[in-house]
């Protein structure tokens, strides 16, 4: 544990982390010293960053299997696909945010900041290699969302929502931590490989009992049934732009955590913890759904709607072959797009002291966009799962594993969610295309960049059903 | 010579109230905070009674890094109760239903 002479770590494998950290820092100084009310250079800077960061990401990272200072950092190809993923959801995040903060008062250089540093949170869990980094790396991602949502300073929701989201945030790292000394006392090390090989042998008892306790924990971070209080009041109660990240950028990063610590830490207690994850992919794909279809709120709605695709991103995790953990991982990749352009319409039909989050704000949106509404269109369907969307061919990859290690009942139920998914999700369909507001209905606003953005992003989405093969050859890659 | 068993306990006992404080609580938002902090502690405890018994260092380290975080999360979590504070006048736990469905 304690090396005799001290050894530089090799510093450019993680060359991604130490950038943004660098470029937060940078960011944090230039905007101090910049009277620019609009932050335009820290925006700038912020993109950059962000794209920088991909292209360091792939060049430095991908098909490599290495870990370095002192084995606490991995960089291997699952983390890269994770990593790009949650940079570019940043990077639509920030996109999406300029007008929507600048017309609430809300546009400061701590929006960027904190959201960077958030990101470096993740990609520092997404790259952990052992206990005492991962907790590190999920605590700058989860305190730099707390202080995100309690951004709307005098809204009494935001409040709310903020004080909630910390103290069961704050709950869950306390279980995990709890999870972690145990399973630092039954294998008397800290590093991942190392837990792996003494999980293999040792006596099971107080492993087992850490291993409950950090599973709790991975499932409130992910907000899985029934650990979801949480999830519907931040939603509904942090700012769009912030809960676009929180439901995106944050569900990848979990994906890294989960995997990090059940898959390569624990792997040996596969026969354990799958019980236990398929007892909350059961729970998140019942309930969720259920509550989903009465919500009138959409913000609420796809809140409840995530727990489904919760659930099926755990049917992937709990069947554990590379083959379903590719299924997994190109699963929430591609809801967090799919989410992501969501969300960006919302904001696309709020204007100050006004948030389209009612179900009923959609109605006639095909009259007054029909590109708007056909990106909707889109979205809808693809959350649905209906063949030729991107949603499908997920689920369809997910479902397969799960049959292919004989979970037939399971995929059985994995679909009937699937198929009361629908309702609600074709509802907003019905809404934009069949039905008339009252009164003039919101109308679309926002600059040109933005509406080109989700326009691009809506597309996307589209694209990707029509050719999934690359994206799923490179989640299939990761794992092989 | 005290057991490592019996440091475990005084850590579980912790943790339970911890917990207790956090899920019986239905009065005022500080004792959520206060009730964090034991929970984090009780883990200190546990790394601590660990890491002397196994002679191992890593685990006082993690309890360093545990304080620090502990000290930030405090800062934000007192911060989100100010905000609350000024936006509401109250910060009685059972005031924070506004949002159903």
């Amino acid at each position: 544990m304690t090396p005799e002479t001290f050894e530089t770590p090799n510093l450019m494998l993680a060359l991604p982390e130490i950038w943004m950290l660098g470029m937060a820092c940078l960011i944090l100084v230039v905007d101090l010293f910049s009277s620019d009310r609009d932050h335009t250079l820290a925006y700038w800077l912020s993109q950059a960053t962000l794209l920088g960061a991909i292209v360091i990401t792939v060049q430095t990272q991908w098909g490599l299997d290495v870990t370095t200072f002192t084995e606490n950092y991995v960089a291997d190809s699952a983390g890269v696909v994770l990593k790009v993923a949650v940079l570019l959801l940043t990077f639509l995040a920030f996109a999406y945010s300029r007008e929507y903060l600048r017309e609430r008062g809300m546009l400061r250089g701590e929006f960027y900041l904190l959201t960077l540093f958030a990101t470096l949170g993740m990609l520092v869990t997404i790259s952990a290699h052992s206990l005492l980094v991962l907790y590190l790396g999920v605590e700058l991602m989860s305190l730099s969302l707390y202080a995100l949502v309690a951004m709307r300073r005098n809204s009494p929701a935001a409040s709310e929502a903020a004080m909630k989201y910390f103290v069961l945030g704050a709950l869950a790292s306390g279980m995990l931590l709890y999870g972690m000394s145990m399973l630092y006392g039954a294998t008397g090390t800290l590093e991942i490989t190392a837990i792996a090989e003494a999980a293999a042998e040792e006596s099971r008892l107080l492993l087992v009992f850490g291993l409950v306790f950090t599973v709790v924990g991975v499932a409130f971070k992910f907000g899985a049934v029934p650990f979801h209080m949480w999830v519907p009041d931040v939603y509904q109660g942090a700012p769009t732009v912030v809960t676009l990240f929180i439901a995106t950028a944050s569900k990848v990063a979990a994906v890294g955590l989960f995997i990090r610590l059940l898959s390569e830490a624990l792997g040996p207690l596969h026969g354990e913890w799958q019980h236990m994850v398929l007892l909350l992919a059961v729970a998140s794909l019942l309930v969720g759904n259920t509550v989903a279809l009465v919500q009138s709120n959409i913000k609420r709605m796809l809140a409840y709607s995530t727990f489904n695709h919760i659930g099926f991103i755990f049917l992937g995790f709990l069947v554990g072959t590379p083959e379903a953990y590719g299924a997994a991982m190109f699963y929430a990749v591609t809801y967090a797009f799919t989410v992501a352009a969501a969300f960006g319409v919302i904001m696309l039909l709020s204007r100050q002291g006004f948030e389209a989050e009612n179900l009923d704000d959609f109605k006639g949106l095909n009259e007054r966009s029909p590109l708007f509404a056909l990106v909707m269109l889109i979205l809808m369907v693809s959350l649905t799962g209906i063949p030729g969307t991107v949603g499908f061919y997920a689920k369809w990859l997910v479902l397969k594993s799960v049959v292919e290690a004989g979970f037939i009942w399971l995929a059985v139920v994995a679909v009937i969610g699937a198929v009361v998914g629908a309702f609600y999700y074709l509802r907003v369909v019905r809404l934009c295309y069949f039905e008339k507001p009252e009164g003039e209905g919101p109308q679309p606003v926002g600059s040109g960049g933005f509406q080109t953005v989700l326009a691009v992003n809506g597309l996307a989405v589209l694209l990707l059903g029509i050719f999934p093969g690359a994206l799923v050859a490179v989640c299939m890659a990761a794992f092989g | 010579m005290i057991e490592l068993s019996e440091f475990l306990v005084l850590g579980a006992i912790l943790f339970s109230l911890g917990m207790a404080g956090i899920f019986l609580n239905r009065k005022n938002a500080i004792v959520l905070l206060m009730s964090i902090e034991l929970i984090l502690l009780a883990v200190n405890f546990n790394f601590i009674a660990f890491s002397t018994f196994m002679g191992d260092v890593a685990g006082q380290v993690f309890v360093f890094f545990i304080l620090t975080v502990a000290a930030a999360e405090s800062a934000i979590g007192l911060a989100i109760l100010v905000t609350l504070f000024r936006s509401r006048d109250s910060i009685d736990v059972a005031d924070l239903d506004t949002m159903r469905g």
